[in-house]
C-alpha cells in the first residue's frame, strides 16, 4: 500500500492535496483496496459549495456502495469526468489518474487539521488488526 | 452449456398461437400518427415448439426446492404443495375480476375474510390487511400506519425508527421510503439487540422499533419484555418483521408480546412459492389502537347471516386508513394457496412444523458445529449462522457456497447478517428428512476439509454447474441490459 | 395431512443428536407466559376434503369463464396461450428463489434477461428492470425515482385525472412522508393540454395514462417537448396497456422518459386482483435511480455467455437507508408468464390480438350507440374501452344484465368521476364474441329508460 507524503488523509479514507488556492482529492489506496473493483463513479456538479465532511461523490463496486467525503470544505472548481468512462482508475491509479475533484478551499487551515502519511499509514495498520 | 437466446429462432412470419379471425365488420382505422410502424413491433417470431424447448431447457439450469434442499437463511424454502396451485387455478378464482359486484364473489371474500382471520389468530392481533404485495410492501406499510398514528395524536416531532445492526436491508429502506430517519442499534455479545443503547435511543422522538424475533442469526430475543416495554414506555411502537415467523408459528404470538404490528411472508411461512423472486404476499397484523390505521380496503361482514344463511361480505375502508398500497385487493392467488396450506395443517399441523423446522436447525447445527466456527452459541430456532472462512485457510464464505453446488445442495445465503463476519446462514426448513439433511451436514463438513487440504477447488468451484463463475465486475461497468438494438429515436 | 417426513426414530435420534429431551426444551428462551398459546383454527384436512371446500368456495363466485365479461378498468380477460400456464408450473421456475447465485439459477436470469429485452421493444425503450408487484406500485415507483433524479430539489408531480383512479391514490400513499404535493387531478375533466400548464421548475414528473382510465388514446404530439421544455424539464412518464403496443406507437417514440404499466393482460389470469405484474422502462441515462432487479449480460472465465443480477447497489440490501427503494420480492415468475406469453405471440400475434380488440370493441360501440337512451364518448379515439352515457344508474343496468343474461357489465364511472355519473366503462376483448357483443347489446336495448 502506498502514501504520498505530499498529501493529506482523513479517517475516511479521503486524500487532499493543497497546491496554493486549488485542492485535488480523491479516495486512498486503502479505500479502494477494501471496495475491490470499482464500477462506478458519480461526481458533483461543478460550482457547488460544500461543508468539510459533506458528501461529494458516491463510488461502487459490485456488493458495495460508499459515499466520499469533502476532507475540507470549498467549491468545486473542476470535476474529472473521465472517470465515468474508467471507474477501474479508481483501483489502478487512487492517486493519480483518479483524482476525484478540484475545489477552491474555503477555509485552508482545515488541511493541518488531517492526517499526514505517516499518521495516516499507522491508521490503516491499526485497522487491518 | 449455453442457450441461445428466444429472438435466435426467429424466423420471420412465424407465430407461436393461431388466433381467431375478427367476427365483426372491421373499424375504420386509427390516424397513423398514432400507429407503430407497421413492422417496427420487435418481437420473437417462432413456432410454439420452440417456445416449450426453449423454456424447458432455460428451466434446467435453475436449481429448485423441486430438485433437492435449498437451505437460504431467512428464506424460508420449504416445500410447495403442488395442491395450492391446483386450487389457486380453480376458475371460479382464477377468472374472478377484482372490481366484480362483490354478492357475485362473495367465495372470494369469505376466504379472504377467514385468512384475516386466522392470520389474525396466528399472531395474536386485532386486525389484519391482506394488501400488501410482499415482505418489504407490508413493512413500509406498517410503517405508515406507525407514522400515521403518531400524527394523529398530535404528536408531530416523532421521526426516528430504531434498527438493530442485524436487520434486513428492508427495514431501513421503508423506513426512509416513509420519509423517517434510521437509528442503527448495536447487538449484545449474545446476539440479542443491546438493551443499555436501546434504552439510550428510547425517547419522544421516537416511531418505533423493527425488529425481527428470532432475529437474522435465528436467536430469540432474550429480553423481547424488556425491549418492548422500553418502546412502549417511550410512547413508541413495536414493528415485527415476520420473515421469521416460521419459527414461531404456535410457540408465540407477537401480539401477545405486545408487537404492534407485524407483516406476514406468505411465501415463506405459508408455502406459497417463490417462483424465482416473486410474486411474494405480505399480509401486516395489528394490534387494536392500529385498526383504524389499515390500507383501504379490508374484507368485512357488512350484514350478518341468519341461520342457514352466511354472512354477506363486503369491503370496508377503515376510519383513518392511511390508504391503498396497491390496486384491487392484493395478491389474492397467494391468499387461496397460504388459506389451502392453513386448512390442510390446521392449528396443530402448523404448531408442528415450527417445531420441526426448529428441530431441523438445532440437528443441522449440531452435525457441523465441530467444523464451523459459530459467532453466538446458543440454541437456535429455524435457522442459524456460522462463518464461513478459518484463520488457517484462505477460502472465503462465497468459495464454500459455490462448492457446494457441485455437491448438488443450493448455498446458504452469504455474507448476511453483516455484523457476522464470511456469514454463513442457514436454514433447513422442517420438510427436510434427517437423510437429507445427514447428506448436507457431510457435504458441509467434506467441503471443511477441502478448505484445509484443497482451497483451489473451493475456489475453482463451481465446477459442474450450466457456467461458472461470472465476471460480475465487467457486467456492472458495460451495462448490456437488452438484447435489442437501440430504437434509432433513443440515440439522440 | 403433513408434508412433514420426520418418524418417531428420526425425532428421538435428532433430539439426542442436538442434547435436548424435548422438542419444548427448544423453545426455553420463548417468556413462559406466551409460550405454546392454544390457536382456535379449524382442524386439519385431507388434501380430498381440502380441495372439495376450496372447489365449492370457487364455484359460489361468477367468474369470466363462465359468464361474458365486458369489465376492465385495470384488469382485463384476455386470451392466455396454455403453454404459459404449463411453463411456470415447472418446478424449476417455481420453486427457486431470486437469483442470486447465478451459476444455479442462469434459467431465471435468461428469462428475465428476454424479459426486459421484449418490455423494452413493446414500449419502445432502452431498459425494463425486472417488474414490480403491479401496475400501480410501479407508478409510485416512478414518482420516487424521479424525485432522487432532481436530488430532491424538485417537489411536484402532476397526475392526469384521467389516469387509473387506485393508481393515484397509491402514488399519494407511497409519498405520504415525503412532503410532496401531488396535483393535476382535482378536476376530473382536467385534459393533458391543460395539465401541461400546471408544469413548472418545481415539476420533478409529469404523468398520463394512454389509453387513459377511460379506454382513449391521448394526443402524444408535442406532449414530450412541451414537458422537456426549458424552464420545466420534467420526467414524462407515460403509463400504457401493453396489448395495445401491438398497434399503437410506443411511448418511447413520443419522447417519454419512464413508461410503466400493468402486464397483466400479457397472459396473467384476472385472480380477482393478484398477483399481477408492474413494468418499468426507462432510459439508460436515468438506470441508476430506477428500483428494482435488473439483470444483465456477463461472461464467465471460458468465454461463456452467461447472466446475473447487476446494479445491486441500487438495492436494499447493499444500500440499506440509501437504496432506491425498499423493493426485495418482486413479480418474478409472473415475469416469466409474461415473457412465454409474449414469445408465444410474438410479432405477428401481438398485432392481431390488439386488432381484434379494437374491431370488437368498435364494434360492441357501434352497436351501443345505436340504442336509444345510450351514448358512447366519442371526443378522442379509443382501443379496447370506451365510456357510455347510460339511462339508468349504472349499478341498475349492470344487475339486470348480470341477473337476467349472465353477463358481468361494466365498470361505473360515477364512483369516481362526479362529471361521468351514469356512465359505465366497458371493455372488449379478443375473448368476447360477436355473438356475446350482441347479447350485451340486446340486454342493454331492454333498458332504454323510458
Amino acid at each position: 500500500m502506498y502514501f504520498p507524503a505530499d498529501l493529506r488523509y482523513t479517517k475516511n479514507d479521503e486524500w487532499v492535496r493543497l497546491d496554493r488556492n486549488t485542492a485535488t482529492a480523491g479516495l486512498t489506496d486503502y479505500a479502494q483496496e477494501q471496495l475491490s473493483d470499482i464500477v462506478f463513479v458519480e461526481l458533483p456538479a461543478v460550482g457547488k459549495t460544500l461543508k468539510n465532511g459533506e458528501s461529494f461523490a458516491s463510488v461502487e463496486s459490485v456488493k458495495a456502495a460508499a459515499e466520499v467525503y469533502m476532507p475540507i470544505g470549498g467549491t468545486i472548481t473542476e470535476i474529472n469526468e473521465g472517470l465515468s468512462e474508467t471507474p477501474e482508475a479508481v483501483n489502478q491509479d487512487p492517486y493519480g489518474k483518479a483524482w476525484m475533484v478540484r475545489f477552491t478551499p474555503s477555509d485552508a487551515s482545515e488541511f493541518k487539521a488531517l492526517m499526514d502519511a505517516a499518521a495516516y499509514e499507522a491508521y490503516c495498520k491499526e485497522r487491518a488488526h | 452449456m449455453t442457450e441461445p437466446l428466444i429472438y435466435d429462432f426467429t424466423s420471420p412470419g412465424r407465430c407461436g398461437v393461431t388466433l381467431p379471425e375478427p367476427d365483426v365488420p372491421l373499424a375504420e382505422g386509427l390516424p397513423s400518427d398514432l400507429l407503430r410502424d407497421a413492422d417496427a413491433l420487435d418481437l420473437p417470431e417462432v413456432s410454439q415448439l420452440d417456445v416449450v424447448r426453449h423454456y424447458l431447457r432455460l428451466s434446467q439450469m435453475n436449481y429448485a426446492i423441486d430438485k433437492g434442499l435449498y437451505p437460504l437463511g431467512s428464506c424460508t424454502m420449504k416445500y410447495n404443495p403442488r395442491l395450492n396451485e391446483d386450487t389457486a387455478r380453480l376458475p371460479g378464482f382464477a377468472g374472478s375480476h377484482p372490481l366484480q359486484d362483490p354478492n357475485t364473489v362473495q367465495g372470494n371474500l369469505a376466504l379472504m375474510y377467514e385468512l384475516q382471520d386466522w392470520l389474525k389468530e396466528i399472531g395474536g392481533f386485532a386486525g389484519v390487511s391482506l394488501q400488501p404485495a410482499a415482505g418489504a410492501h407490508g413493512e413500509f406499510t406498517g410503517i405508515l400506519m406507525m407514522r400515521a398514528y403518531h400524527l394523529d395524536r398530535g404528536d408531530t416531532k416523532r421521526t426516528k425508527i430504531l434498527i438493530p445492526n442485524s436487520a434486513h436491508g428492508t427495514n431501513p429502506a421503508s423506513t426512509t421510503m416513509s420519509g423517517l430517519k434510521v437509528v442503527e442499534l448495536p447487538s449484545d455479545a449474545r446476539g440479542n439487540i443491546d438493551l443499555e443503547a436501546l434504552r439510550q435511543a428510547c425517547d419522544d422522538t421516537v416511531v418505533g422499533l423493527m425488529i425481527t424475533n428470532p432475529n437474522t442469526l435465528g436467536l430469540f430475543e432474550e429480553h423481547i419484555e424488556q425491549v418492548v416495554k422500553l418502546v412502549h414506555d417511550c410512547g413508541g411502537l413495536v414493528y415485527g418483521d415476520g420473515a421469521n415467523m416460521n419459527a414461531m408459528v404456535g410457540i408465540a404470538r407477537p401480539g401477545d408480546l405486545g408487537f404492534d404490528v407485524m407483516h406476514y411472508n406468505l411465501h415463506k411461512t405459508f408455502s406459497t412459492p417463490h417462483g424465482g423472486g416473486g410474486p411474494g404476499s405480505g399480509p401486516v397484523g395489528v394490534s387494536a389502537r392500529l385498526v383504524d390505521f389499515l390500507p383501504d380496503p379490508v374484507v368485512d361482514i357488512v350484514e350478518e347471516g341468519r341461520d342457514d344463511e352466511p354472512p354477506l361480505y363486503g369491503f370496508v375502508k377503515p376510519r383513518k386508513t392511511i390508504g391503498r398500497m396497491k390496486a384491487f385487493q392484493g395478491q389474492f392467488g397467494m391468499h387461496v394457496r397460504a388459506y389451502t396450506y392453513m386448512r390442510v395443517h390446521g392449528a396443530s399441523g402448523l404448531r408442528a412444523n415450527s417445531e420441526m423446522a426448529v428441530l431441523n436447525a438445532n440437528y443441522l447445527l449440531s452435525k457441523i458445529r465441530h467444523a464451523y466456527h459459530l459467532p453466538y452459541d446458543r440454541v437456535c430456532k429455524h435457522e442459524f449462522v456460522v462463518e464461513g472462512h478459518w484463520a488457517d485457510s484462505t477460502v472465503h464464505a462465497l468459495d464454500i457456497s459455490k462448492r457446494l453446488m457441485d455437491y448438488n445442495f443450493h448455498p446458504p445465503t452469504n455474507y448476511f447478517p453483516l455484523i457476522v463476519k464470511e456469514a454463513l446462514m442457514i436454514e433447513p426448513t422442517e420438510t427436510e428428512s434427517k437423510e437429507t439433511l445427514d447428506a448436507f451436514a457431510d457435504a458441509l463438513l467434506q467441503i471443511a476439509d477441502e478448505a484445509h487440504r484443497d482451497p483451489e477447488v473451493l475456489k475453482s468451484a463451481p465446477h459442474s454447474a450450466p457456467i461458472s463463475r461470472l465476471d460480475e465486475v465487467s457486467a456492472a461497468r458495460q451495462l448490456v441490459l437488452c438484447c435489442r438494438p437501440i430504437p434509432e429515436w433513443a440515440e439522440s | 395431512m403433513s408434508y412433514l417426513p420426520h418418524t418417531d426414530a428420526d425425532r428421538a435420534a435428532m433430539l439426542a443428536s442436538v442434547g435436548v429431551k424435548g422438542i419444548e426444551d427448544l423453545f426455553a428462551d420463548v417468556p413462559a407466559r406466551v409460550r405454546f398459546p392454544k390457536l382456535d383454527l379449524p382442524g386439519p384436512l385431507s388434501e380430498l376434503e381440502v380441495m372439495q371446500e376450496l372447489t365449492e368456495l370457487a364455484e359460489s363466485n361468477a367468474s369470466a369463464g363462465q359468464f361474458a365479461c365486458f369489465l376492465g378498468a385495470g384488469a382485463y380477460n384476455h386470451f392466455s396461450p396454455s403453454i404459459v400456464n404449463h411453463t411456470i408450473l415447472r418446478g424449476e421456475f417455481l420453486t427457486g428463489y431470486t437469483p442470486y447465485q447465478p451459476e444455479v439459477s442462469q434459467g431465471t436470469l435468461q428469462t428475465i434477461y428476454e424479459y426486459q429485452s421484449m418490455i423494452c421493444a413493446l414500449t419502445g425503450m432502452e431498459v425494463s428492470n425486472a417488474s414490480h408487484y403491479d401496475g400501480a406500485t410501479s407508478l409510485a415507483e416512478a414518482v420516487i425515482m424521479a424525485v432522487s433524479h432532481f436530488k430532491d430539489t424538485r417537489r411536484k408531480v402532476v397526475v392526469s385525472p384521467a389516469v387509473h383512479p387506485q393508481y393515484r391514490a397509491v402514488i399519494r400513499t407511497y409519498v405520504q412522508g415525503m412532503g410532496l404535493t401531488v396535483t393535476g387531478d382535482e378536476e376530473p375533466d382536467t385534459d393533458i393540454a391543460d395539465l401541461t400548464k400546471m408544469l413548472d421548475g418545481d415539476t420533478a414528473i409529469f404523468i398520463v395514462q394512454s389509453p387513459n382510465f377511460f379506454g382513449q388514446i391521448e394526443d402524444p404530439a408535442g406532449l414530450a417537448h412541451t414537458v422537456h421544455s426549458a424552464g420545466n424539464d420534467a420526467l414524462l412518464c407515460v403509463m400504457c396497456d401493453p396489448i395495445s403496443l401491438g398497434i399503437l406507437k410506443p411511448p418511447g417514440q413520443y419522447g417519454a422518459d419512464i413508461v410503466v404499466g400493468e402486464g397483466q393482460s400479457l397472459g396473467i389470469p384476472l385472480s380477482y386482483g393478484g398477483p399481477y405484474l408492474g413494468f418499468f422502462a426507462t432510459r439508460k441515462s436515468l438506470v441508476r435511480q430506477m428500483a428494482g432487479r435488473l439483470v444483465g449480460e456477463a461472461h464467465d472465465a471460458q468465454g461463456r455467455r452467461g447472466f446475473v443480477l447487476t446494479l445491486a447497489t441500487r438495492e436494499q440490501h447493499i444500500k440499506r437507508e440509501r437504496a432506491t427503494s425498499n423493493i426485495c420480492t418482486n413479480s418474478g415468475l409472473v415475469a416469466i408468464a409474461a415473457t412465454v406469453y409474449l414469445a408465444t405471440m410474438g410479432k405477428n400475434g401481438m398485432r392481431k390480438v390488439a386488432e381484434l380488440c379494437y374491431h370488437k370493441s368498435h364494434y360492441a360501440a357501434q352497436e351501443i350507440a345505436k340504442l336509444a337512451g345510450y351514448r358512447v364518448r366519442t371526443d378522442k379515439p379509443f382501443f379496447k374501452e370506451f365510456a357510455v352515457q347510460c339511462p339508468i344508474p349504472v349499478a341498475e343496468i349492470n344487475a339486470h344484465l348480470f341477473d337476467e343474461h349472465g353477463i358481468i357489465g361494466g365498470y361505473d364511472l360515477g364512483q369516481d368521476y362526479a362529471h361521468l355519473d351514469g356512465h359505465m366503462l366497458l371493455a372488449v376483448t379478443e375473448m368476447n364474441t360477436r355473438e356475446e357483443i350482441d347479447g350485451l347489446v340486446a340486454a342493454l336495448g331492454e333498458l332504454s329508460g323510458d
